[in-house]
C-alpha cells in the first residue's frame, strides 16, 4: 500500500463515499433551486433526502442522475468527477416518481434494456433478466406485459430494471408516490429489504418523513434549496438542530414565545398566548427578549387525572378535552389550555389507561424542558 | 311510452349520418361500378363485360401512370414523414407554452389559403422567370433562365408541402402523449440519441406515424391540382386520366373503371402498410 503514489491513495480514500456533492449549486434564472449543498454517501447505505415540495430535492437528485448540470460545484461518483458525464455515461441508474416502465416492450425487454445498449450477448441478457427479476421475487414474469403487473410488481421491475446494471448508486425519485397506503408501507420495508441485499447505495428522495424515517440510514433534511441537518433518522427526531427540523420531522405542537430569562441552555419563556414555559435552547444563542420557536412533540407530553402524578416534570399545566381524535396506536386528543386558551396535541399513551377520556374532560399535563426545544426565530 | 320516445330519437339522430352514407357513399359508387362494367358497343347500347377494365390493362400509358402515382404517393408519403417527423418531435417535446402554440399556428397558417394558391406560390418560385432562377442568375451561377417547374422534382416538393400539416398534427399529438421521463429513463439507462428513438419514441409514436402517413397517401394519390399545376402537361398523375375520361372524353364508363382501380390501389397499399407496421385502423386513424 505504502508504494503506491499519493494520488492513487487519494481516490481510494474518496472512494470510500459512493457519492459526494461539493458545494453544488443551481440558478434558474436568479432562482436559487440548489443553495451549497455539500454531502457525502457512504457506500452502501440508504440516503434520504426529504424535504417539503419544492425544496430543490427533485433538481438536486436530478443533478446526480445527469439530467441538469449544477451551476457550480463538483460532482463525485466513487471519487471520480461527474462534471460533464452525460447521463448515459454515468455509473447511476434512477428509479422515476410514475417509474416510466417502457409500455412498448414486455417485461423482459424493459429490464434488459440498459444491457442491450451496453451490447452484451443475447443469452447473457436473458440470463441476467431472469436472475434479476428472482431476486426481486418476480420469477418467470418475462414475457408479460406492463399492464398485467399491479402498483407494488411494477415497482420491483423498475427497480430490477436499474438493478440489472449494478450501478454504483441507484437514485429514487419519490416511487411510492402513487401507491396506495397499504401498499406504501408494505413497500418501505421491501425496498430496504431489498437494499440491503443488493448491497447497493440508494438515494432516496421524498416529501414523507415517514418513509424517510423507516427506511434510511442517513436522511438530509432539505429546505429552500438548502440541507438544514444530515443524521441518522434518530438524531434528526430526538435532536433537531434547526426550527424546520423540529416541525418538519416527526410531529410537534409550536408556539412563538419571548425569552424571559437564560441561564445556560435552560430557558424560561412566555409563548403569545400567556403560557410559560421552561424550555431547551436547542439553537444555543438565545437571548433575553428574543423571539422564539418552541416545539414539544405530542408524545413527549404526558397525560395525567391527578397533578400529583406528575412529579419533577418542569411544565405542568391543566387542559380541557376538545376533541379525540382516535386512530388506534396513534391517537391524539386536541385539548385547550386552562390558563392561555392555546391549543395542544398530546398522544395518549395505549396503555388503556386513558380509554375512557371523553370530550370536556379535565385532565393535567405536564412535559420535560428538555423536551421542549427553543430555536431563534430568525 | 319511454322506448318507443328513445328509439324515434335514435333514428332522428342517425338520420343525417345514415343520408350522408346512402346518398354520398354508397348509392354514387354502386352507380359508378355498375357504369364501369358498362361496355359500350354502339351508339346508346352497353352490355355488362370488365372490357374496360381490359383496357387499363393493355393500353401501357395506363399502367404505367397508375404505378408512377402509387410510386409518388408512396415516396411523397416517406418524405413528407422524414421531414415532418423533426418538426412534429421540435413542437411537442422541445418548445413550451406560447412557443408551441406559435409553432403549431405556422403550420397552420398555410392553409388558411387555398391549395390554388399555395400550389401557386410554387410556381413563382420555380418558373423560369421566377424567383430562384432569377436570383442564380443575379448571384452568377447561372447564365440564362432555368426551368424549375414541370419535373417530378417540382411535383414532389408540391405534394409534400401541401400535406405537411397532415402528418404533422398526428404526430405533435402522440408525441406529446409520451411522458418526458421515458426519454429520460432510455437515457439513463445507457441508450443514445439512435436507440431512444428507435426503441421508445417511435414504436410509442406509431399510432401517428400511420395515421399521417395514411392521410398523406391518400391526399397525394387524389390530388388533381397540384401534380397538374407543378407537372405540367406531362405530369401523368392518375386522377388527371380520370379527369380527362370524365370530362375531355366523355367516356363515363372508363372514367368509372379507372375511378374503381384507384380505390382498389390505395385499400391495397393502406392495408399492406397496417400489415407491416403491425398497427389497426381503429388504433391509428380512429383515435
Amino acid at each position: 500500500m505504502s508504494q503506491q503514489p499519493a494520488s492513487a491513495q487519494n481516490t481510494n480514500a474518496a472512494a470510500a463515499f459512493d457519492l459526494e456533492c461539493r458545494n453544488i449549486n443551481k440558478d434558474f434564472d436568479g432562482f436559487k433551486a440548489v443553495n451549497n449543498v455539500s454531502f457525502n454517501v457512504p457506500t452502501g447505505t440508504f440516503f434520504s433526502i426529504l424535504g417539503p415540495s419544492g425544496c430543490g430535492k427533485t433538481t438536486l437528485l436530478r443533478m446526480v442522475a445527469g439530467f441538469q448540470t449544477p451551476s457550480s460545484g463538483d460532482l463525485l461518483i466513487k471519487g471520480k468527477s461527474m462534471l460533464g458525464v452525460p447521463p448515459n455515461k454515468r455509473p447511476v441508474s434512477m428509479v422515476f416518481q410514475h417509474l416510466a416502465l417502457f409500455p412498448m416492450m414486455d417485461i423482459a425487454a424493459n429490464v434488459g434494456f440498459g444491457l442491450r445498449q451496453r451490447g452484451v450477448p443475447r443469452e447473457d441478457i436473458a440470463k441476467r433478466v431472469e436472475t434479476v427479476l428472482e431476486r426481486v421475487g418476480l420469477p418467470g414474469v418475462g414475457s408479460r406485459h406492463i399492464s398485467q403487473l399491479s402498483g407494488g410488481q411494477k415497482q420491483r421491475v423498475a427497480i430490477a430494471r436499474c438493478m440489472v446494471l449494478e450501478p454504483d448508486v441507484l437514485l429514487l425519485d419519490e416511487p411510492l408516490g402513487a401507491l396506495d397506503l397499504k401498499l406504501r408501507e408494505h413497500m418501505k420495508i421491501e425496498l430496504k429489504k431489498l437494499q440491503s441485499e443488493f448491497g447497493t447505495t440508494f438515494v432516496y428522495i421524498t416529501h414523507d418523513q415517514s418513509e424517510a424515517l423507516v427506511m434510511s440510514d442517513q436522511i438530509a433534511v432539505m429546505n429552500h434549496g438548502e440541507f438544514e441537518q444530515v443524521g441518522a433518522a434518530r438524531e434528526l427526531y430526538h435532536e433537531p438542530k434547526t426550527a424546520f427540523v423540529a416541525g418538519f420531522v416527526g410531529e410537534a405542537n409550536s408556539f412563538t414565545a419571548k425569552v424571559d430569562s437564560i441561564n445556560g441552555d435552560a430557558a424560561t419563556l412566555v409563548s403569545d398566548d400567556g403560557l410559560n414555559i421552561k424550555g431547551h435552547d436547542a439553537s444555543g444563542n438565545l437571548q433575553q427578549g428574543d423571539k422564539a420557536k418552541v416545539y414539544v412533540r405530542p408524545e413527549s407530553i404526558r397525560l395525567a387525572t391527578s397533578a400529583n402524578q406528575l412529579d419533577n416534570v418542569e411544565n405542568l399545566n391543566q387542559g380541557i378535552i376538545e376533541n379525540i381524535l382516535f386512530n388506534g396506536a396513534n391517537s391524539h386528543i386536541l385539548l385547550r389550555e386552562e390558563k392561555s386558551g392555546g391549543e395542544l396535541n398530546v398522544a395518549i399513551p395505549q396503555t388503556g389507561q386513558f380509554r375512557d377520556l371523553t370530550r370536556g374532560d379535565k385532565v393535567y399535563i405536564g412535559w420535560e424542558a428538555a423536551q421542549t426545544r427553543c430555536y431563534k426565530e430568525s | 311510452m319511454n322506448s318507443v320516445h328513445s328509439r324515434l330519437s335514435l333514428y332522428l339522430l342517425f338520420t343525417p349520418f345514415l343520408l350522408w352514407l346512402a346518398l354520398l357513399i354508397i348509392i354514387p359508387h354502386i352507380f359508378m361500378f355498375l357504369v364501369s362494367i358498362s361496355v359500350k358497343t354502339g351508339v346508346r347500347e352497353y352490355v355488362t363485360g370488365l372490357g374496360n377494365y381490359m383496357v387499363f390493362f393493355t393500353e401501357p400509358l395506363y399502367w404505367n401512370t397508375f404505378a408512377r402515382t402509387a410510386f409518388m404517393s408512396v415516396s411523397a408519403t416517406f418524405l413528407t414523414l422524414l421531414i415532418g417527423f423533426p418538426v412534429a418531435y421540435y413542437i411537442a417535446k422541445l418548445t413550451r407554452g406560447r412557443t408551441k402554440t406559435t409553432l403549431f399556428l405556422m403550420c397552420l397558417i398555410p392553409f388558411w389559403v387555398s391549395e390554388l394558391v399555395r400550389t401557386f406560390g410554387w410556381m413563382i418560385l420555380l418558373r423560369e422567370t421566377g424567383i430562384f432562377s432569377s436570383f442564380l442568375q443575379y448571384i452568377g451561377l447561372a447564365s440564362e433562365p432555368i426551368e424549375f417547374l414541370y419535373n417530378d422534382a417540382a411535383i414532389m416538393v408540391g405534394l409534400v408541402y401541401t400535406s405537411m400539416l397532415f402528418m404533422v398534427v398526428p404526430l405533435v399529438t402522440t408525441l406529446d402523449s409520451l411522458d418526458d421521463s421515458l426519454i429520460e429513463a432510455g437515457y439513463d439507462l445507457g441508450g443514445n440519441g439512435i436507440t431512444v428513438l428507435r426503441e421508445i419514441i417511435i414504436p410509442h409514436a406509431m399510432p401517428g406515424i400511420v395515421s399521417g402517413c395514411i392521410v398523406v397517401f391518400m391526399l397525394s394519390l387524389g390530388n388533381y391540382l397540384t401534380p397538374i399545376l407543378l407537372g405540367g402537361k406531362d405530369s401523368l398523375w392518375f386522377t388527371g386520366l380520370i379527369y380527362d375520361q370524365f370530362i375531355t372524353r366523355f367516356n363515363w364508363e372508363l372514367g368509372s373503371a379507372f375511378g374503381f382501380l384507384l380505390l382498389l390501389l390505395s385499400s391495397t397499399i393502406v392495408w399492406a402498410g397496417l400489415k407491416l407496421s403491425g398497427q389497426s385502423l381503429t388504433n391509428t386513424v380512429g383515435r
